[in-house]
């Protein structure tokens, strides 16, 4: 494997151990449970990115072909953690705020969180 | 050197997943161990791809497919037994 694979896999390595670790330190440090959910996505997009970068690399400097195994993983991990997160959030809200404490919801309905939803179907009007 | 790089990740994603454990074990509240859960399932794929890098092998690739796929199911699956008292409606 030439010298150039093997530092562009070693920087990627080092800098995806490093955002994981910021990722899971910032779930420790941070105060509140909403501020909480912005560090692991640090740990979603660039450390298990670097990760599946290095690996591409890696194998693709080794057998000669390109794997693309790696990027099915990082497509549906980018779909699915902000809907995770939409999720967690939510289930936050309704457990620990009320209603009263939100804003306007500025529509016909209020916020999905709290009430039940509203009858869809084509005769709404 | 790749070698040397390999340590240090792994060293990194282990001391990453005592973090959210002691996240799990601490949380004032469910939505936090929820989060902590879903960043411990994200550590686990990134060391399972490290552990295919070390072995050289891409076997590796299928279980963390499949692991990002449970854990996300989990994860919503959690959120909206919290979110609902129930998870299909």
């Amino acid at each position: 494997m030439s010298f150039v694979a093997e530092l562009l896999i070693s920087i990627a390595l080092v800098v995806s151990g490093i955002f994981g670790f910021v990722g899971s330190y910032g779930l420790v440090k941070l105060k509140h449970s909403l501020q909480r959910l912005h560090a692991p996505t640090k740990a979603t997009t660039l450390g298990v990115g670097g990760v599946l970068i290095a690996s591409m690399i890696f194998f693709y400097a080794k057998t000669g072909h390109v794997s693309v195994h790696e990027l099915l993983i990082t497509l549906f991990l980018f779909l699915s953690a902000p809907i995770t997160a939409n999720f967690i959030a939510k289930a936050y809200m309704a457990r620990n705020l009320s209603e009263k404490e939100l804003p306007e919801s500025q529509g016909a309905f209020g916020w999905s969180v709290y009430d039940d939803p509203p009858e869809a179907g084509p005769e709404r009007k | 050197m790749i070698e040397y790089a390999l340590y240090f990740t792994v060293g990194c994603y282990g001391v990453a997943l005592l973090l959210n454990l002691w996240r799990i074990a601490v949380g004032p509240d469910a939505a936090d161990r929820i989060l902590a859960l879903d960043t411990m399932v994200i550590n686990v794929i990134a060391l399972l791809v490290l552990h295919g890098i070390w072995r050289g092998t891409a076997m590796y690739f299928e279980a963390a497919m499949l692991i990002a796929m449970v854990g996300f199911v989990s994860t919503v699956a959690y959120c909206r037994f919290l979110l609902r008292g129930d998870i299909i409606e």
